[in-house]
């Protein structure tokens, strides 16, 4: 679906854009991974109340995460994501092996210092999307090999 | 199968309100970044630039159509097919003067501001799609036509439509071309 290479496009944009401006100014690129946090926040939390409409009522917090990774990924990433693990207490990780977002950029360790700015958005995006299902979280990314991340 | 037929559809509906919801999110980010609307506007032109100029690889990859002959095919292609394509809209086309080189696309619905009710009174003269003059011109000027795009009317400032104009600047060495 050709929507899927103009998110793509502006997301590398978005990110681009908001460091080199930063570069311009303090140059402080904590502050930019924050904003791209906060702008991925409000996209989830809108997008999962348009998603979620119509589904049925999740019946705990496994079942939230399924959701996410299965439909809520497919619909956004167009696949699902490869693994979830979790240890019953709270923590709940996400692995993709190739993650839409990082697939274009290297296919091993090149640039892989550059690759958290990436992945802030997402982290937004998944964070907002918890929280407007009631889970306060915090979401964090690990890459240590693009295109995989957790 | 457990899922409904209507299901595509409300996929490819979702994909295209995150790339509406993160183009908005990115908007209120820029106006807080920016006091000026001048510099929200130049850096949502230049952001579309930058996509521009990769986004016509992706479209010419994907449409394989043929070279266009005149300005109006040009335009005519772009509102039928790119913003078919992208956006989901087919704006019309009008050319709005004698030389052939001025076109206009007016658009009814703008997928953009679905989610926009109006500008805040703050910033009257942000032009909130800005972004789509800068892919225009971006991926006319890979194709060696430059051009100038920008918006004539838009319906968030109290206009009825939203008209993007785009003007080819010829460039003396067509004529040479053509000699030859």
């Amino acid at each position: 679906m050709a929507d899927e290479a103009l998110f793509l496009l502006l997301h590398s944009e978005m990110v681009a854009g908001l460091y080199r401006a930063s570069e311009q100014g303090e140059g402080e690129n904590g502050r930019c991974t924050t904003k791209l946090e906060s702008m991925g926040f409000r996209v989830g939390q809108g997008l999962i109340e348009r998603f979620t409409k119509d589904t049925a009522r999740f019946k705990d917090e496994l079942d939230i995460m399924k959701f996410i990774c299965k439909d809520f990924w497919t619909t956004v990433f167009k696949k699902q994501i490869d693994n979830l693990r979790t240890n019953h207490q709270g923590i709940y990780v996400l692995q993709d092996n190739k993650f839409r977002l990082l697939t274009q950029m290297s296919a091993g360790k090149q640039y892989l210092e550059h690759a958290p700015k990436y992945l802030a958005f997402t982290c937004g995006l998944i964070r907002g999307g918890l929280s407007n299902l009631g889970i306060k979280s915090i979401v964090t990314a690990e890459v240590s090999s693009m295109p995989a991340c957790k | 199968m457990s899922r409904s037929p209507g299901r595509k559809q409300e996929n490819h509906k979702i994909s295209r309100e995150l790339f509406v919801l993160t183009y908005g999110a990115l908007v209120a980010q820029l106006c807080k970044d920016y006091e000026k609307d001048e510099d929200v506007n130049t850096c949502l032109d230049r952001m579309g630039y930058s996509i521009g100029i990769r986004l016509i690889d992706d479209f010419l990859a994907r449409s394989a159509v043929k070279k266009c002959r005149s300005y109006s095919e040009t335009a005519d292609m772009i509102a039928q097919v790119a913003f078919k394509m992208y956006l989901g809209v087919t704006p019309s086309v009008s050319c709005s003067s004698a030389m052939g080189n001025e076109f206009s696309l007016i658009l009814d619905k703008n997928p953009l501001v679905d989610f926009v009710e109006e500008l805040p009174a703050e910033r009257a003269s942000l032009c909130y799609c800005n972004l789509l003059c800068g892919v225009i011109r971006g991926a006319l000027e890979m194709v060696q036509l430059a051009a100038e795009v920008t918006f004539l009317q838009d319906r968030l400032k109290g206009d009825a439509v939203t008209e993007i104009g785009i003007t080819f600047l010829r460039k003396p060495e067509d004529r040479r071309h053509k000699r030859n």
